[in-house]
């Protein structure tokens, strides 16, 4: 006669058993490094204080190895006209609108406080005093640097901007569909 | 003390971001890969921005110390 063991009924038993056989959740593999990224600044504004912003991320990325394009457009074409240029515009209106707002890098109005240019004035003697660059001189490095600046063919038929009266080194006049392309392929975009 | 040879100095001291990254960035293509510069600069901020430079850069941080409110960056080529 045999006699069997019966099988374990104990509670404790069972929950130690079960125990034993739980591993820990492995942590996922490491993910591999996402590819490098691109950055993209649509430059939209030509205030003084985003064209500052603009030129500082661009600088920037430009000097982190990033490859970095700005979309100039709208009333930031008038930012990359030359300094020397006081009326653009082929219409009576594109002159009037040039006229309204100076063109060139070195004359940006604030968004506020202006003030008839007091403001910019201000901005331009504590930036000097904190040894802040200016815009032409971020701008000046950022080409320097590789930053591609693209303009946008639109706007610059409806200012009626040509290639000449933009300052030197930029690049091909482009449309939406590039920027949206940019995009979507391996670009941060930053609207400002 | 191992002595360190630096190839190439960049004074930033009295320029605010992000003009000592930038300068920096521009000494450091002028240097042979291995080789290192040393960069000197005042903006409190560049104690950060530098190690996010050299993390995305690749460019090694040796060194950084502080000084009399003159920071110093020892920077490897990679």
């Amino acid at each position: 006669m045999t006699t069997e063991t019966p099988p374990i009924v104990d509670p404790i038993a069972e929950a130690i058993a079960i125990a034993d056989k739980w591993t820990e959740p492995q942590p996922a593999p490491e993910a591999e490094p996402a590819a490098a990224k691109d950055l993209l600044i649509i430059d939209y504004s030509g205030d003084l204080e985003k064209v500052w912003a603009t030129l500082i991320l661009a600088t920037t990325g430009a000097a982190m190895g990033v490859k970095t394009r700005v979309f100039v457009t709208f009333w930031d074409l008038q930012v990359f006209v030359k300094d020397s240029k006081r009326i653009t515009g082929e219409t009576w209106m594109q002159k009037a609108m040039s006229f309204m707002q100076r063109p060139g890098v070195s004359h940006r109005k604030l968004s506020k406080m202006n003030f008839m240019g007091m403001g910019p004035w201000m901005m331009g003697v504590l930036a000097k005093k904190y040894g802040v660059a200016s815009p032409k001189e971020l701008l000046e490095a950022a080409q320097a640097m590789g930053v591609e600046f693209m303009p946008c063919q639109m706007t610059m038929d409806m200012f009626g901007l040509k290639p000449e009266e933009m300052i030197e080194g930029m690049g091909e006049p482009v449309g939406a569909a590039t920027v949206i392309g940019l995009m979507t392929e391996n670009s941060v975009p930053l609207f400002i | 003390m191992a002595v360190i040879e630096v190839s190439q100095h960049v004074d930033a001291r009295g320029l605010s971001c992000p003009m000592p990254i930038v300068k920096t960035a521009q000494a450091i293509k002028t240097v042979a890969s291995g080789e290192l510069i040393e960069v000197l600069a005042t903006d409190a901020g560049s104690v950060k921005d530098f190690g996010a430079w050299s993390k995305t850069t690749g460019n090694e941080l040796v060194e950084q110390s502080v000084d009399g409110g003159v920071y110093r960056f020892v920077l490897r080529r990679k």
